[in-house]
C-alpha cells in the first residue's frame, strides 16, 4: 500500500510543473485556476489527518485528498488547505474551498443544501463508554440503561435515537472535548461515535474509556458515509466522483484506509 | 360658526385632533415604506434564494418546531428554578456588602469578592468550570447533574450582577429616609427592610427585569455542558438537516416568551409611576 | 430638674466644629425656639439630641439620665424623642396611615388594630381625617407636613424636635403647620424648634436662643430677645431677619 501512495506521489512529482491540461475534467472548475483547495478541520484530528498538519498527507483523510488531486491531475503543490466549520460549509454563498473533507455523513438533507461526492469511507457506528462502564456487555439491552452522550453535530445524534433508543434523556456536547469532560465527572457512561472517532479518543483523550462494541455499518435507517462536501451545484463534483471511483475500482481507496484506519475487525459487534 | 362644525370641539381640541391625524398618516405612511422595501427589496438581492432555503426554510421549521418547542421546555424549567435563587442570593449579597456591624466584616469582604469574580468571569467559563469542574470532584448521581451545578453557574453569575442593581437601589434612596426612620425609633434592621428595601426594589424593577430577560437567553449556555435545551437542540436539527432555520425557529419561540416580558415590565413601570400620580 | 439639659455639647464633622459647646435647659411643657443664620449648626444640633449624630464632648441629659453616653442604644431614647424635618421625609410607598403605624407597630409592637383608634384621632386632631389613606405625593406640602408630625406623635414621644418644618412650604400652608405646634403647645407638650418664623417664635416660643458658630449667643424670653437684644450679633442678625 505504501507503494502505491508512494506511487502517487510520483505522479504528483511529474505533473508539478505542468499547468493543467486543458483536456482535464477540473479545468476550469476550481475556485484558484489550477489549484485545487480542500478545506480540513479546525483542529483536523487523528487518525483523518496527522498532528493537525494537512500539508503532510499523513493521516486517512489527508493521504486520500492528495490521492484524489493526483487522479484528478493536480500536482501535490497545487493542493491548498484551508479550514472551515460545518456552518461555514452549509451556509449559502461563495466558499473558501473547492471541497470540504471533515468525516462528513451523507444524508438526503443534508444533500439538498450542499453536494456530496460519492463516499470515501463507511464509518461503523462505535460505543465508547466512560471508566466506570468498561465491564457493559455489548449487548443492546444493556446499553440502553446506560446515560448517553453525544456531539450535537454529528449523525451519531439521530444514530443513537434510532438504533439504542437509550431509556433516559441523552445529554449533548459541542465537541469530543467536552464529552471527555462529562465522562471524566461521571456524568455520562457512554457515546456514539464513528469508530475510527471512538478509537482515537479511547486511546488518547479519554483515560480508561473503552470501546466495547461496534454497530454494523448498515445499522439503522441508512448507511453513515463519510463524503466530500461540494457548494450545491459545483460542477467538479463529477470529476471528484470519477477518480474516487477509479481508486475504488483499482484498489487505491481501501490501501489508503489499511494504512490509516485501524484494523477495527477486533471491536466487537453488537447483537 | 367654527363651533358649529365642529360639532362642539374647542379651537384648541381641533387643532390638536388634525395633528394627532396627521402624525398617525406620517407613521402609517413611513412604516409601509419600510416594510415594502424590506419585502421587495431585500429578496431581489442575487443570494436572496438560497438565504431564503437555508434561514427561512418553511418545511424545515415546521419538521423541527415541535420538538424545539419541547426542547425550550427545559429552558423555562432552568429559568423557573434559578430567577428565585438568583433574587433571594442577589439580595443577601447585596445586604452583605452593606453590613455595617464588624462581626459582618468576613461577609462583607465575601461579598465583595464574590461580586467581583463573578462579574469578572464570561458566564461561560463559569458554567464549565462548575458545571463539570464539581461533579468532576466524584460527586454520585444524581448529584453531579449538569443541571444542577450549571443552574449554580447561572445562579452565582447573576446574583453578582442583581446584587449590584440592588445595592444601587439602595443607594438609590435618599439617607433623609433613613434619618426618618432612624428618628422613629426603628432598628437598622427595620430601617432596611420597612423603609429603604421597598423603595430600593421598587426603583430597580426595570433594571432587574433586564437581567431576567438576559437569564432568560443565558440559560442556553447550559447545552454546552449537556442539557439538551432549545439551542442545542437547534443545532442537532441544523447539523442534521444542514440548515440554519431551526436557530430562526429558536428565535421565534424566544421572541415569543421575551417579547411579551418587556411590555408587561415596561406596563408595570408605567402603571406604577400613573399611580403615585 | 429640666425635661432635657444639654451640657457643653460639642459637635465636629472633621475640623470644622458645628456645635461648639452649647448648654441649654428646656423644662417640660416648654417650647424652645432656635434662630440663627444658615449654617449655625441649628439643625445639628437638634440631630444630636436625636441622637442621629454622636456627639463629641458633653451631655444630654433627659429627665435627668443621660442619654449621650457613648455605646448606649439610641433605639429606646429615639422612641422618647420625635423628630419632624424640613423636607417632611415621609417614607412614599406607604399611606399617610401606614406612615404612621409603621413605627408603634414595630418598636411598641402594637397590631394595626391596636392603634387604629389611637392614630385615626391623631389624624381627626389635625384635619387629616380623609387623608389616611394617600399616598405622600397625593397630598399637599401642608398635608404632608401634618402626617410627618401625626407619624412623630404616634410613637407617643416625650420631646418633640422640629426642624424648620415650614420653610420647604408656600406661604399660605404655613399656618396650618404652625396651628398645629400650638395645638401641641396647648396640650402641655416639650418641643425644641429650629426655625426662621420669627413672627411665630415671639408669639409662641417660653425661650429663644440665638445660636452663631455654633454657639448660644443670647437667650431669653421673646419679648427680651426680640425687643432688647444685649448682643451686637443677635442685634444684627434680628434686623436682618426682621427686614
Ligand atoms: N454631615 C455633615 N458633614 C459635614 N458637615 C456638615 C454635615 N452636616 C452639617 N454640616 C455643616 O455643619 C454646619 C451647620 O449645619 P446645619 O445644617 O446644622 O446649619 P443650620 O443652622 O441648620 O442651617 P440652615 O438654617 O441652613 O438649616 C454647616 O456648615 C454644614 O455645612
Ligand atoms: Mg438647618
Amino acid at each position: 500500500m505504501t507503494r502505491i501512495f508512494a506511487l502517487a506521489a510520483v505522479s504528483c512529482a511529474l505533473m508539478a510543473t505542468t499547468a493543467l491540461a486543458d483536456g482535464h475534467c477540473a479545468a476550469g472548475k476550481t475556485m484558484t485556476e489550477g489549484k485545487f483547495t480542500i478545506a480540513t478541520g479546525n483542529p483536523a484530528y487523528y487518525p483523518w489527518v496527522m498532528d493537525d498538519a494537512p500539508e503532510s498527507g499523513k493521516g486517512f483523510e489527508a493521504a486520500v485528498a492528495y490521492a484524489v488531486a493526483a487522479e484528478m491531475g493536480f500536482a501535490a503543490d497545487d493542493v491548498i488547505w484551508v479550514r472551515s466549520s460545518f456552518d461555514e460549509a452549509i451556509q449559502p454563498g461563495a466558499k473558501n474551498f473547492d471541497v470540504n473533507m471533515q468525516q462528513y455523513s451523507i444524508t438526503p438533507e443534508r444533500d439538498e443544501v450542499v453536494d456530496f461526492s460519492t463516499p470515501y469511507y463507511s464509518a461503523p457506528m462505535a460505543v465508547l463508554v466512560s471508566p466506570g462502564a468498561t465491564d457493559t456487555p455489548a449487548t443492546l439491552a444493556a446499553l440502553k440503561a446506560l446515560k448517553w452522550g453525544g456531539v450535537g453535530s454529528t449523525t451519531a445524534v439521530s444514530k443513537l435515537a434510532d438504533i439504542v433508543q437509550p431509556d433516559g434523556d441523552v445529554l449533548l456536547y459541542g465537541d469530543n472535548a467536552d464529552v471527555n469532560a462529562a465522562m471524566s465527572a461521571n456524568q455520562i457512561d457512554a457515546a456514539l461515535f464513528d469508530l475510527p472517532t471512538a478509537l482515537f479518543l479511547s486511546a488518547v483523550m479519554i483515560e480508561g474509556s473503552k470501546v466495547i462494541g461496534q454497530f454494523p455499518a448498515d445499522a439503522g435507517d441508512d448507511l453513515d458515509q463519510f463524503g466530500m462536501l461540494f457548494e450545491e451545484g459545483n460542477p467538479l463534483k463529477t470529476c471528484v466522483d470519477d477518480a474516487l471511483a477509479v481508486m475504488t475500482d483499482n484498489g487505491a481507496l481501501a490501501a489508503i484506509e489499511a494504512e490509516w484506519l485501524q484494523d477495527t475487525t477486533g471491536v466487537p459487534l453488537i447483537k | 360658526m367654527a363651533n358649529d362644525e365642529a360639532g362642539g370641539l374647542s379651537r384648541r381640541e381641533r387643532y390638536e385632533k388634525q395633528q394627532r391625524r396627521r402624525s398617525s398618516l406620517i407613521a402609517a405612511a413611513s412604516t409601509l415604506i419600510v416594510l415594502v422595501a424590506l419585502v421587495v427589496l431585500v429578496p431581489m438581492a442575487p443570494g436572496w434564494e438560497k438565504v431564503q432555503k437555508s434561514f427561512f426554510n418553511g418545511a424545515v421549521l415546521a419538521k423541527s418546531f415541535p420538538k424545539l418547542l419541547d426542547a425550550f421546555k427545559i429552558n423555562l424549567m432552568i429559568f423557573a428554578w434559578s430567577a428565585p435563587a438568583i433574587a433571594v442570593l442577589g439580595l443577601l449579597i447585596a445586604l452583605a456588602r452593606d453590613a455595617k456591624s464588624p462581626a459582618l466584616f468576613p461577609l462583607r469582604i465575601f461579598g465583595a469578592a464574590f461580586t467581583d469574580v463573578f462579574r469578572g468571569v464570561p458566564v461561560i467559563l463559569t458554567v464549565y468550570l462548575i458545571g463539570f469542574g464539581i461533579p468532576g470532584l466524584g460527586l454520585p448521581r444524581p448529584w453531579n447533574s449538569p443541571y444542577i451545578w450549571g443552574s449554580l453557574a447561572l445562579i452565582l453569575t447573576y446574583s453578582a450582577y442583581v446584587a449590584e442593581i440592588f445595592r444601587a437601589g439602595i443607594d438609590s434612596v435618599h439617607h433623609s429616609q433613613r434619618s426618618a426612620a432612624l428618628s422613629l425609633g426603628l432598628s437598622e434592621r427595620q430601617v432596611m427592610r420597612d423603609v429603604i428595601l421597598p423603595q430600593a426594589v421598587r426603583n430597580v424593577v426595570p433594571s432587574q427585569m433586564n437581567m431576567l430577560i438576559a437569564l432568560q437567553k443565558d440559560v442556553s449556555l447550559l447545552s454546552f455542558i449537556g442539557p439538551v435545551e432549545i439551542f442545542r437542540q437547534a443545532g442537532v436539527f441544523k447539523s442534521l438537516l444542514a440548515n440554519f432555520t431551526p436557530y430562526v425557529g429558536a428565535a421565534i419561540i424566544f421572541l415569543i416568551v421575551t417579547i411579551p416580558a418587556t411590555r408587561y415590565a415596561d406596563y408595570l413601570m408605567a402603571r406604577q409611576t400613573r399611580e403615585r400620580r | 430638674m429640666a425635661k432635657l439639659e444639654l451640657r457643653r455639647v460639642v459637635k465636629r464633622f472633621g475640623d470644622t466644629t458645628v456645635c461648639n459647646g452649647i448648654d441649654l435647659d428646656v423644662e417640660a411643657g416648654q417650647m424652645v425656639c432656635l434662630i440663627g443664620s444658615s449654617g449655625a449648626g441649628k439643625s445639628t444640633l437638634l440631630r444630636c439630641i436625636n441622637l442621629l449624630e454622636p456627639i463629641e464632648d458633653g451631655e444630654i441629659f433627659l429627665d435627668g439620665s443621660d442619654i449621650s453616653i457613648p455605646g448606649l442604644d439610641p433605639q429606646s431614647v429615639r422612641g422618647r424623642i420625635g423628630m419632624v424635618f424640613q423636607n417632611f421625609n415621609l417614607f412614599p410607598h406607604m399611606t399617610a396611615l401606614e406612615n404612621a403605624m409603621l413605627a408603634p407597630r414595630r418598636v411598641r409592637g402594637l397590631s394595626r388594630a391596636q392603634l387604629q383608634p389611637e392614630i385615626e384621632n391623631l389624624f381627626e386632631k389635625f384635619g387629616l381625617a380623609d387623608r389616611m389613606g394617600n399616598y405622600p405625593d397625593q397630598l399637599s406640602g401642608g398635608q404632608q407636613q401634618r402626617v410627618a408630625i401625626v407619624r412623630a406623635l404616634a410613637m407617643r414621644p416625650e420631646v418633640m424636635l422640629f426642624d424648620e418644618i415650614t420653610s420647604a412650604l408656600d406661604p399660605q400652608l404655613v399656618g396650618e403647620v404652625l396651628d398645629v405646634l400650638l395645638l401641641l403647645k396647648q396640650q402641655g407638650m416639650t418641643m425644641v424648634l429650629a426655625t426662621h418664623e420669627m413672627g411665630f417664635a415671639r408669639q409662641a416660643a417660653d425661650k429663644v436662643c440665638f445660636l452663631k458658630d455654633g454657639r448660644i449667643i443670647e437667650e431669653g424670653p421673646p419679648s427680651a430677645l426680640f425687643d432688647t437684644p444685649q448682643m451686637d450679633e443677635t442685634k444684627a442678625f434680628l434686623s436682618r431677619a426682621l427686614k
